[in-house]
């Protein structure tokens, strides 16, 4: 048993921290937030240029890491400095899956991903489909040589600013069958997209994807027809676990600001944090991070197991992460009082990162029923 | 024992019932149960239409222009109100000023202030919490000085409701800095409009800037705005505190927002059937339920109580505590059940649900009340200062 970092990771993780700390502060990311393209583009590509998607694919896919402990200690990092740019949708989500399926001519974007000059999205989710990676009812119908696709994708994040979608449609069976789905890398200029964007609550931005009889040459689709659904859920199961260590680097944060904030708020004379009934609380949060730390590097760890372990690591991770990231966002706003109320106050956003990663990839009770369907099989 | 209401009591419901039905414009029901924010003219016009009825001021007694009800009066109008998806009264002039003006304001007060509040002519906020003095209150900082005929009062509050609106705060100061924390502070009536005084809005984590910080800097107060005696401000501040804490299980809130859950579930569709069928959230939705109905009982029992003449003590602690828990939960609920849809700022999404965006959207700002109603476990006292409070009466710890 090992549980250090490996040289190149630690690395890593030493200059993510230092960059964000000097360039990601409190006011730079609101102000991000509040911009009409909701991320920045310096950062990103500076980011980039550090090496921050790189680590998100193997070398056999051109990049350096691309391991469940590449994604966890870029995402943690990210997260603990509440970063709104969309590297879990270019880099993780999309960019993933045209490395994972894409022939030599998809695979050729990978080089573009990774130094920065493409932006992808994934429109996977629809207004029915909730947490369900197979209930999909797009269509995708042949039209001579031709591919049409129809449907309305969901809360697709990151679709604005996307050059290029990742879309994922049915071309055979019912919502609700694996069989049958098929994913389509789609220019988000084609006739026929309809793209109507808006602000996310926890930073960043998403859209409703309407599709309106796509023309697509057959050439668009990713790998083979009607078989994506193993390959959609292994990589949301990699996108899971950057979520979850992107949470884990949020608490972090959380955690942190509460404890200074206890040592030094005083209320009745004396440090609110000599309070038992605060103190006690505090202690819970830092045994449920530690918890959350755990559950993260579980997942990690299996990320390159078979599908059942894999799954049921990652379903109890997004139930753990679900569960103690509530706790240490509600407490720790509420060991703050009003000030954690507020935007300029650091945690108000990291509060909402915490809380809205529930209602992606699956929530709390959505993975607590998944590993227990899990464990059962 | 008898669980169900008095005929008085029923007859009172009906007659509620009907008013809102008839008089409650449909276009501020809807912003409330949309979950939008009011502007200042739509609480005034919702304030215009229950004075012109004489039920702008439930609590406040006949003689002062009030409706005089009982405290199950005023649990019905509450409940029927929220129900109904009315407003909320907003309380700072009604309920928190009037009460200390009538108990311990001079005659000349009573008569210029008191019909002013009804007839919205002045919109008050509260300088209560300060930087440094939240919690604790009785340490908070803000001074004024006498000088002749008027207080010379520099500082800054904080946390000020709807400050924006207001022409008018009543704020605790620091008039002794030589005595006992609590024996040297006054409550001072102040002009906004007055040179001197800064509104600056606080922007908060849900978007919505309903808060603001208000500074003082050398700000002249005529002494005649000075209510009761010099140094005994705080305690009118408490006398004002036992009055904020009516209606403060929310229960009517926890119904109207119970009702919005279970509209929610039904629409929003998990694993291809209704989320409301879906076994555990449901089992989450039963417990909420379970718990507000023996809330709503308590809550009852402590009315009925305070109705007969004795005032609520403990119990409105617990009240608070336990009300806003069970308030938290379901604003929680409403998050889950929205799914994907919470992620939205939906203020935003809303505005363009023109260009045909779907229905779980018409859910409203589920996560946006979900963080916003953080407050309700802060404000007006801490779950933790309730809690204190509770230990040390039931335990004189």
């Amino acid at each position: 048993m090992n549980f250090d970092l490996t040289e190149e990771r630690q690395m890593l993780q030493d200059t993510l921290r230092r960059y964000l700390r000097e360039k990601y502060d409190t006011a730079t990311r609101n102000k991000i937030i509040e911009s009409e393209a909701g991320y920045s583009t310096k950062i990103w590509a500076e980011l980039a240029e550090l090496g921050v998607i790189g680590a998100l694919f193997t070398e056999e896919q051109g990049g350096f890491g691309g391991k469940g402990f590449d994604i966890t200690t870029v995402f943690e990092e990210l997260g603990r400095a509440g970063v709104v740019e969309p590297f879990l949708d270019t880099g993780v989500l999309a960019g993933g899956l045209i490395a994972d399926l894409g022939n030599d001519d998809q695979q050729a974007h990978v080089e573009e991903i990774i130094a920065g000059s493409l932006q992808l999205a994934f429109a996977h989710g629809e207004p029915t489909s909730r947490y369900d990676l197979n209930r999909v009812q797009a269509t995708a119908k042949a039209d001579g040589d031709d591919i049409v696709l129809n449907g309305h994708k969901a809360v697709v994040v990151n679709a604005e600013a996307a050059d290029l979608l990742v879309v994922s449609a049915r071309e055979s069976g019912e919502p609700g069958d694996n069989e049958g789905i098929s994913l389509f890398l789609v220019p988000a200029d084609t006739k026929g997209v309809t793209i109507q964007g808006y602000g996310l609550l926890a930073g960043g931005r998403a859209a409703e994807v309407m599709l309106d009889d796509v023309k697509l040459p057959a050439s668009a689709r990713l790998g083979e027809a009607g078989k994506a659904f193993d390959a959609i859920e292994a990589r949301v199961a990699a996108a899971s676990v950057a979520q979850v260590a992107e949470t884990l680097g949020a608490m972090e944060t959380a955690t942190r600001l509460t404890k200074d904030y206890l040592g030094t708020r005083k209320q009745f004379g004396r440090p609110i944090g000599t309070f038992q009934a605060l103190a006690h609380r505090m202690s819970d949060l830092l045994i449920e991070l530690e918890q959350a730390r755990s559950a993260v590097i579980n997942a990690a760890g299996h990320l390159d197991s078979d599908r059942a372990a894999r799954e049921s690591h990652v379903s109890a991770a997004k139930n753990l992460l679900g569960r103690a990231g509530r706790l240490v966002a509600e407490d720790s706003i509420q060991m703050h009082g009003g000030i954690a109320m507020t935007q300029e106050y650091e945690l108000a956003h990291i509060a909402k990162r915490i809380v809205m990663a529930d209602h992606r990839f699956g929530d709390t009770d959505h993975h607590l029923e998944r590993f227990i369907a899990l464990s059962a099989a | 024992m008898d669980l169900s209401y008095s005929d008085e009591e029923k007859a009172f419901r009906e007659e509620v019932r009907t008013f809102l039905k008839n008089k409650l414009p449909k276009e501020l029901s809807d912003k409330v149960r949309g979950g939008d924010e009011l502007g200042k003219a739509d609480i005034e016009r919702w304030h215009a239409i229950l004075n012109e009825q004489g039920w702008l001021a439930p609590n406040w007694p006949k003689k002062f222009g009030g409706a005089e009800w009982n405290a199950v009066q005023r649990h019905i109008f509450e409940e029927e109100a929220a129900a109904h998806h009315a407003p909320r009264i907003i309380p700072f002039g009604l309920s928190m000023l009037a009460p200390v003006l009538q108990k311990f304001g001079s005659k000349e007060q009573q008569d210029y202030w008191l019909p002013r509040i009804l007839s919205g002519e002045d919109w008050w906020c509260q300088g209560y919490s300060e930087p440094g003095a939240g919690s604790d209150l009785a340490s908070l900082k803000t001074t004024a000085v006498r000088h002749g005929d008027h207080y010379v009062v520099n500082g800054q509050k904080t946390w000020t409701t709807l400050g924006q609106h207001a022409n008018m705060i009543f704020c605790l100061v620091r008039t002794d800095k030589e005595v006992k924390q609590q024996e040297g502070i006054s409550f001072l009536l102040i002009d906004m409009d007055t040179p001197g005084i800064e509104v600056r809005p606080i922007v908060l984590l849900d978007g919505g800037a309903e808060v603001n910080e208000v500074w003082f800097t050398d700000v002249k107060v005529p002494v005649e705005n000075l209510v009761g005696e010099e140094n005994k401000g705080w305690t009118y501040a408490k006398y004002l505190l036992t009055h904020e804490r009516t209606n403060i299980a929310g229960t009517g809130f926890s119904q109207a927002g119970l009702t919005a859950v279970k509209r929610l579930a039904k629409a929003e569709i998990a694993g291809g059937k209704p989320l409301i069928q879906n076994p555990h959230f449901a089992a989450r939705l039963a417990q909420v339920e379970i718990d507000l109905k023996a809330m709503s009982t308590t809550n009852l029992r402590i009315i009925s109580k305070a109705a007969a003449g004795t005032a609520p003590g403990v119990e409105s602690s617990m009240l608070k505590v336990k009300g806003t828990i069970i308030r938290q939960e379901i604003n929680d609920l409403a998050r889950r059940a929205a799914g994907i849809y919470a992620m939205p700022f939906a203020s935003e999404a809303i505005e363009g649900s023109n260009a045909g965006l779907p229905d779980p959207l018409a859910a409203g700002p589920v996560a946006a009340q979900y963080f916003n109603n953080r407050k309700l476990s802060i404000f007006g006292g801490s779950n933790e200062i309730q809690r204190g409070i509770i230990a040390k009466v039931t335990m004189g710890g």
